[in-house]
């Protein structure tokens, strides 16, 4: 299925360098509407200013962590449905399965590849479309 | 009554003797009994005294020994700075990688874009489908083409060659941790000496690791090493079938 090229994309990592990898892969794949924070003390104002589609986050960050930024986007009511991607090294089974349990929609483990974040993103959407929010 | 055994190794006996001597009014061989008592008492004494003495004396040799933990101590705020170097050396080299790939991106894009564009028109032309107009139009813009993808061609070899310039981090990056990592084992060995000096064993704390664990895991474990344990996955697929397994 086409992805909406148009839009909002928020990418939170810590390190600049992650964030200019993530920022060159979307627009490879026709994604322009890209805007970055560094942590999710800066990331959750920013979503709550409103207008994004999707959020792509890190785990390990020095402020908020991801997980937490997910929690707090997901009680939020203006952003509980926003669909969240975690691209992070954080590779423990049980942290896999609290991201997943704290209503994640898509988990890529680092280091990772265009087509791995090109398949989660079309995965994400296309059970949007039919309905259901879960991960994969 | 026969005096004290000048050996001296029964002070029950000798104090009995003593009551006997006592009791039988004999002031000067009570005297006696006691000067070998005390005599008994202050050998005692000097002996748990020496084994004292060689015990703080080996103690402080230790300690001397181990003066290195004074130098480890100096050396920790210069690793701290190396490190902090490293991740500078890194971070520059990454931005400096991605620089040099977004400038020849689009380079790329461009010659394999235009080489399309005229391809096609040069199979109408080998079709005898150009005009001698179109086929005029088509030789200048070929030898535009020809004059870009030299300009082009160059600029992403000036890129690549960026691009590889940027990898020699590595090689000071790669000493610094390895200093650091040497720091860190006299650290390791320091500190088991000390325990050892301090005549204390590391005892696990078992208690309330799970409570700790799951705080870590929270906060995040940063990105496992080879060698890690069971409960990490290894690559994408791992996480795909973990989460499918559990019905996400």
């Amino acid at each position: 299925m086409a992805l909406d090229k148009h839009m909002k994309i928020l990418v939170v990592d810590d390190f600049s360098t992650m964030r200019r990898i993530i920022r060159n892969l979307l627009r490879e794949l026709g994604f322009e509407n890209i805007s970055e924070a560094d942590d999710g003390n800066t990331a959750l104002p920013a979503l709550r200013r409103g207008g994004f589609d999707l959020l792509i986050t890190d785990w390990n960050m020095p402020g908020m962590t991801g997980l937490e930024l997910l929690e707090g986007v997901r009680s939020d009511p203006e952003l509980a449905m926003l669909p969240v991607l975690m691209v992070t090294a954080e590779a423990k089974r049980e942290q896999i399965i609290a991201a997943a349990q704290a209503g994640v929609n898509g988990y890529i483990v680092k280091p990772f590849t265009a087509s791995t974040l090109k398949e989660k993103l079309q995965k994400i959407f296309e059970r949007i479309s039919a309905g259901s929010g879960s991960p994969s | 009554m026969k005096n004290a055994d000048p050996q001296g190794r029964e002070p029950l006996a000798l104090a009995r003797r003593l009551v006997e001597q006592l009791e039988a009014g004999d002031g000067e061989a009570a005297q006696q009994t006691i000067d070998v008592l005390a005599r008994i008492r202050e050998t005692e004494l000097f002996r748990e005294l020496g084994v004292l003495t060689r015990e703080l004396h080996k103690a402080l040799k230790s300690l001397q020994v181990d003066s290195r933990l004074c130098e480890i101590a100096d050396d920790i705020p210069d690793a701290r700075a190396r490190l902090s170097h490293v991740i500078e050396l890194t971070e520059r080299a990454a931005h400096r990688t991605l620089t040099a790939i977004e400038s020849g991106l689009p380079l790329a894009d461009d010659l394999s874009h235009r080489a399309r564009v005229l391809a096609e028109r040069w199979q109408k032309f080998l079709r005898r489908e150009l005009c001698v107009e179109e086929f005029r139009n088509l030789s200048r813009e070929v030898d535009e083409f020809f004059a870009s993808a030299q300009r082009h061609g160059s600029q992403l070899q000036a890129c690549l060659a960026d691009a590889l310039m940027a990898q020699d981090y590595q090689d000071r990056t790669g000493q610094i941790i390895r200093r650091v990592i040497a720091l860190v084992q006299d650290v390791e060995d320091g500190l088991v000496k000390l325990v050892r000096i301090s005549g204390q064993h590391a005892t696990r704390q078992t208690e309330r690791t799970t409570e700790r664990d799951m705080e870590r895991d929270r906060r995040g474990h940063g990105p496992p090493i080879p060698g890690q344990g069971d409960d990490v996955v290894h690559g994408q697929d791992e996480v795909d079938d973990l989460l499918s397994s559990l019905g996400f």
